[in-house]
């Protein structure tokens, strides 16, 4: 069994693929490297791909939930790709919905995500007013 | 109990009966269309040398560890022939046509013919009892996957652009199909890598509590996959009732019909669309 | 038809074993692909109950047909403390540890059918079934 779950570092992100069924400690253990190594290498971003998970029980995704906010609280900003369908209505239907992190597709889509989201908060720019927002701008 | 006589007595006259026994299925109406005289001769002589080998361990009950084999056959053989069309009938006529080459011999050869016939009987009618259920199970399967199949040809996902997808559902949705209809969906995004689908239900009559249920948790499994979900279409009474039923719809995203809805995916999108002529809106 | 398997659950790692194992009777009984992730699910939640809170038991693994069709059941029993209000024990939220209380409703929502048994200091005993 594998017992530990390898981060790579890119540039200022860190990627991580979870590819293995993982058990409880596992998923401990990678909890810990990771904020180790957002610290270590003061990371602006962390990607995680889990298009490999058959599953996500509410362990799982407490460990999610987890990452995000120490994340958060280390400036970095943490985006979760590729979850499978069955394992988005299987969550849904558990009663996790994962508030407040951040999804994509795939890991392109979470990369551009990613790069988008750092550059943003690194610019010493105003924020322009054409950001389009979903709801705003509705309906003409 | 007569069993141990019946199986050495079929052992012995085993080519004899099996003869009679085809003979016999064929003066009821062999369906020629649908099955050849060799796969009668073959289906006929597995079932008699399984039935043999079952009695001559012994019991009358179809329970016993073994009449699994003939059961099991018996599955396979009613099963298929419930999705080949056979009439039920025709396939009960398949073991109880066995009944009159077993009394024949018989007759023939038991020192109690009588009472062997009579523990025989039972014993073939509940075989043909059996593959009437198995016949029945094969039924409701293929009702079943009819069903299912029906579903998945009455919910296409369309592609209105790269990266955005709609389902136009039309008619009345049940929670069976809302559930269908959704994976379907989801599976297409991730399929396409669409950001954006728009679940259009302009067609769509009224909705219930667990229909509007079902529509939330799809948008919700969609966020969870990284894409973006708009309802659009919603009619008066199905907005009336979504409130009514003190549904939550959250921050889900509503238009009210599919134009508006695919006009804010190309603007999320960030898609321009420049018109030729001032003619265009 | 019936098969059974049994399966401890010891340590932590069973609950690996179960989710695969669970994963394979559902494939088996020829589930779709959601109903196999819901029932795997269920499994993963009540397994980790049984551990956590029972201090570990087994989970039994069977094929059976209901009502015509393949069914997988799933009886996952500890020898712990048991649970003294089991209509409380069902709700959202509720927890007895540091989890998110989602194990026991959440898996309930999971599957077709589930059955909870409990009484205090004789243990849990938790059937789950889903079938095509």
């Amino acid at each position: 069994m594998v017992d530990r779950i390898p981060i790579l570092k890119m540039g200022q992100y860190l990627l991580l693929s979870i590819q293995v069924d993982m058990h409880d400690q596992l998923a401990i253990d990678l909890q810990e490297d990771l904020t180790e190594q957002i610290v270590r290498h003061k990371a602006k971003g962390v990607l995680i791909d889990i298009s490999s998970l058959e599953i996500v029980d509410s362990f799982i995704g407490r460990m999610l939930a987890h990452i995000a906010n120490v994340s958060r609280i280390l400036d970095a900003k943490v985006i979760v790709v590729g979850m499978q369908p069955a394992v988005a209505i299987t969550l849904v239907e558990l009663g996790l919905s994962l508030e407040g992190i951040a999804t994509a597709l795939n890991v392109e889509k979470g990369m551009r995500w990613l790069e988008r989201t750092v550059d943003r908060d690194m610019s010493l720019e105003p924020e322009s007013d054409d950001d389009t927002d979903i709801s705003a701008e509705a309906g003409n | 109990m007569s069993s141990p006589i019946l199986a050495s007595l079929l052992q012995q006259h085993e080519p004899e009966v099996l003869a009679n026994w085809v003979a016999a299925q064929r003066a009821a109406g062999i369906r020629a269309d649908l099955i050849d005289e060799q796969t009668v001769q073959a289906n006929s002589q597995e079932l008699l040398r399984g039935f043999a080998a079952a009695l001559a361990q012994g019991s009358d009950s179809l329970e016993a560890p073994q009449w699994k084999p003939v059961k099991m056959l018996l599955d396979r053989l009613s099963q298929v022939q419930s999705r080949q069309g056979f009439s039920p009938s025709e396939t009960a006529t398949f073991v109880f046509s066995l009944k009159e080459p077993l009394f024949t011999l018989l007759q023939k050869h038991a020192e109690n013919p009588l009472e062997h016939i009579w523990t025989t009987t039972q014993l073939i009618d509940k075989l043909g009892l059996y593959s009437m259920e198995s016949y029945m199970t094969g039924r409701e399967t293929v009702i079943r996957e009819q069903q299912e199949s029906m579903l998945e040809l009455s919910t296409p996902v369309v592609e209105l652009w790269r990266g955005v997808l709609a389902i136009p559902l039309i008619g009345s949705l049940d929670s069976n199909r809302t559930q269908i209809v959704m994976e379907a969906l989801l599976q297409k995004i991730v399929e396409t890598e669409s950001d954006i689908a728009i679940i259009d239900i302009t067609g769509v009559p009224t909705v219930d509590t667990m229909v509007a249920q079902h529509l939330l948790k799809t948008v919700t499994a969609a966020k969870l996959m990284g894409a973006k979900c708009i309802i659009s279409g919603i009619r008066p009474q199905i907005a009336a009732t979504i409130v009514h039923l003190g549904v939550e719809l959250g921050d889900v995203v509503t238009k009210s019909s599919l134009a508006d809805a695919f006009r804010l995916a190309l603007r999320e999108l960030d898609v321009r669309l420049v018109a030729n002529t001032n003619t265009i809106r | 038809m019936t098969t059974t398997q049994t399966f401890p659950l010891k340590q932590e790692t069973d609950i690996v074993v179960v989710r695969q194992q669970v994963r394979k009777a559902a494939e088996q009984a020829r589930l779709g692909l959601v109903s196999q992730t819901k029932i795997v699910t269920a499994a993963s939640e009540i397994a980790r109950n049984a551990l956590i809170y029972g201090g570990g038991g087994e989970c039994r693994i069977e094929q059976q047909m209901r009502d015509g069709r393949t069914a997988v059941c799933l009886i996952i029993s500890d020898q712990g403390p048991g649970i003294e209000d089991l209509d409380k024990a069902m709700v959202d939220g509720y927890t007895s540890g540091n989890g998110l209380g989602l194990g026991l409703s959440g898996a309930r929502r999971l599957v077709d059918d589930f059955v909870i048994r409990s009484e205090p200091g004789n243990g849990t005993v938790v059937e789950l079934w889903k079938w095509r």
